[in-house]
């Protein structure tokens, strides 16, 4: 009964090929819009998602600076107000699971006539632990080279293309950084893009006390310009942001009233806000998709209203043999959800086709994720079936000898 | 003994018109027996289309009493009615009203689609009948390929279908040149033989006279029935 139903509303359907085919278009416009922008704005998310993962967990960065002097204030992390007694110092609190200061700065490396600029960062092995980052190759440096402030360096995966490209294995080669020699002993895992965009992956970490001996020469000795902390555990963020300020402003006599010479981040809240901006664009994108979506439901109900009066003496036909009231009614409802379905399959094919153009021509991270390909799915047989109805039930309720009658 | 199968009392249909009240047919009495031959005539307007559809029940009575089959039409709903439609009763249009987008075969096994036949009986059935009706080379063919008293034949064998006790046929002729008209009655006239209860509408008098009885309307009245002593020979 049921496929002798599906097969008459195919043959409804071929007979007025065009046609169907334009309602349907607007449901394959709708749907893949849908899907085009779900992957999208999923894709975002992922990537994101990927970049807060990569930073680790519980984070705090303590900036140096952030002084206002004569009414301009200059930039967080420009002036060294931090030292590595105030990281220590950070790093006994009681909420505190781990810290690393750290001096950061561009230089020019050289290997063998190829040159780059790139981030250098001085700090201690803890930083590896707290951004959950190790080496690909070689291994980390350890607290015996921050004593004895040794040149060696760990290479991200950026800097080991730029330098050494694929055919040179970089561990136990000599880089200069600043024309002065450091050996390569690790190279990196790839960390991909920071939230805010940057290249991670295009870093040299070496430990603090070169770099501030050797290549930052900083004014004051065991300054640094930030100092990275990590909270036990999500519960203790909030007082340990309060108790690190505190206790920082103590160690430099700061009065009550007077604004502090640096300035504390919350890593792991800036992630959650950058997340959440994300989902919210994301959200709007499929919003206004599913606009179109509407659309194309609306599309199918007035070709079924159309298709509906121009087939009233058929209807009329079918019930002089004895069709009843919910075989018209099933039989028009099929053929709506037959064009919604169908329109929607080639909607999802169409919108995974634009995923991938979009992934192929702007680089732009893809999720096509089960789920809303499902969600497509169900919203456009909803669709169907919603926009469906009037039209068949509308034709269920003709009056036979009327329908009949029909010219 | 013959049973009733059509019992008709005291029956009255009217029209709302935007001009008022029309009525079509006032105080309708006829009873007519199993294996019948009926036809109904009358000149335009007289009300045996009208008639004709309530006997089909496509169309209700606005007063008085229909009985087919011993059962009262008037308690059944519009599911009930279609059931009658699609088991009991079958229909025979001047305009054929095939769909014209269906092959034959389709076209004769839609009534079975409704009484929820499998695919392979439906087919079984219509084949048999599009080959009683003389169409068996056509199973696959649209309406439109073949001639109007092949299609004619068609609709006869959708209406025969469902084994119906009785068939309707409103102007079944009417379409038609007089030697196809000839033929089709043929058809009607070894269908009654089978013991069918056929009942045609018609306004020609060649072809009323297959019928064994012949109910005349005026203005919604019916002013003759009577025997028709000089049925023709039945082939």
């Amino acid at each position: 009964m049921f496929f002798s139903m599906l097969s008459e509303a195919w043959h409804g359907m071929s007979a007025n090929r065009l046609r169907t085919f334009l309602t349907m278009l607007g449901m394959v416009i709708g749907v893949g819009a849908v899907v085009l922008m779900m992957a999208i704005g999923e894709g975002a998310q992922q990537s994101i998602k990927r970049s807060i993962d990569s930073m680790g967990s519980n984070l705090f960065v303590i900036l140096s600076g952030s002084s206002s002097s004569s009414g301009s204030r200059s930039a967080s992390g420009s002036s060294s107000t931090l030292n590595m007694n105030d990281a220590t110092a950070i790093g006994d609190l009681e909420d505190i699971g781990a810290f690393a200061p750290i001096s950061v700065g561009n230089a020019q490396i050289i290997y063998a006539g190829n040159n780059s600029n790139t981030a250098i960062v001085g700090t201690t092995p803890s930083y590896f632990s707290i951004r959950r980052w190790d080496v690909e190759s070689g291994e980390l440096f350890s607290d015996a080279d921050i004593r004895s402030a040794n040149r060696v360096a760990l290479v991200g995966k950026t800097v080991v293309e730029n330098l050494f490209g694929d055919e040179i294995d970089p561990i136990g080669k000599t880089i200069r950084i600043k024309k002065s020699p450091f050996t390569v002993v690790g190279v990196l895992e790839g960390k991909g893009q920071s939230f805010d965009g940057r290249d991670q992956d295009d870093t040299i970490i070496v430990p603090i006390t070169t770099a501030q001996r050797k290549l930052f020469g900083n004014q004051i000795p065991g300054s640094v310009r930030m100092i990275m902390a990590q909270a036990k555990s999500e519960k203790y963020m909030g007082v340990a942001e309060d108790t690190i300020n505190v206790l920082i402003r103590q160690r430099h006599n700061i009065r009550e009233n007077a604004e502090s010479d640096f300035s504390i981040r919350n890593l792991t809240a800036m992630a959650k806000t950058a997340s959440e901006t994300t989902k919210t664009m994301s959200m709007l994108l499929g919003a206004i998709a599913s606009i179109s979506l509407l659309v194309g439901g609306i599309g199918i109900m007035n070709i079924m209203l159309v298709s509906v009066t121009e087939r009233t003496r058929e209807i009329g036909i079918r019930m002089a043999i004895g069709a009843r009231e919910k075989d018209i009614l099933l039989q028009f409802l099929l053929e709506a959800c037959v064009i919604s379905i169908v329109g929607c399959v080639i909607g999802v094919a169409l919108g995974l086709g634009g995923a991938m153009l979009v992934k192929k021509t702007f680089g732009a991270e893809i999720l096509i994720s089960m789920q809303s390909i499902v969600l497509a799915f169900s919203v456009a047989a909803s669709v169907g079936v919603f926009f469906g109805y009037y039209p068949a039930s509308k034709a269920a309720k003709l009056h036979p000898i009327e329908a009949l009658r029909y010219q | 003994m013959t049973r009733h199968v059509i019992e008709i009392a005291e029956l009255y249909k009217d029209y709302d018109t935007p001009a008022g009240v029309f009525p079509v047919l006032k105080d309708v009495n006829l009873t007519i027996d199993e294996g019948d031959y009926v036809a109904i005539m009358g000149p335009s307007g007289s009300g045996k289309s009208t008639f004709m559809n309530i006997l089909g029940c496509l169309d209700r009575p606005t007063k008085g009493e229909y009985k087919l089959d011993n059962q009262s039409v008037k308690s059944l709903d519009r599911n009930d009615l279609a059931k009658l439609r699609n088991k009991t009763i079958g229909f025979v249009f001047q305009g054929f009203n095939l769909l014209a987008r269906s092959s034959l075969l389709d076209n004769v096994s839609l009534p079975l689609v409704y009484a929820s036949d499998s695919k392979s009986l439906r087919d079984d059935k219509s084949k048999k009948l599009l080959e009683k009706v003389g169409l068996g080379k056509y199973l696959h063919s649209k309406p439109n390929q073949i001639s109007g008293g092949q299609q004619q034949r068609v609709a006869i064998a959708r209406a025969l279908i469902n084994q119906p006790r009785i068939i309707l046929a409103d102007e079944p002729t009417g379409n038609l040149d007089s030697k196809t008209s000839e033929e089709i009655m043929a058809l009607f006239d070894s269908l009654n033989k089978e013991g069918i209860t056929i009942i045609i509408v018609t306004h020609e008098n060649d072809i009323a006279d297959h019928a064994s009885r012949q109910v005349r309307f005026l203005d919604g009245k019916i002013v003759e029935d009577r025997c028709n002593k000089k049925q023709k020979e039945k082939t």
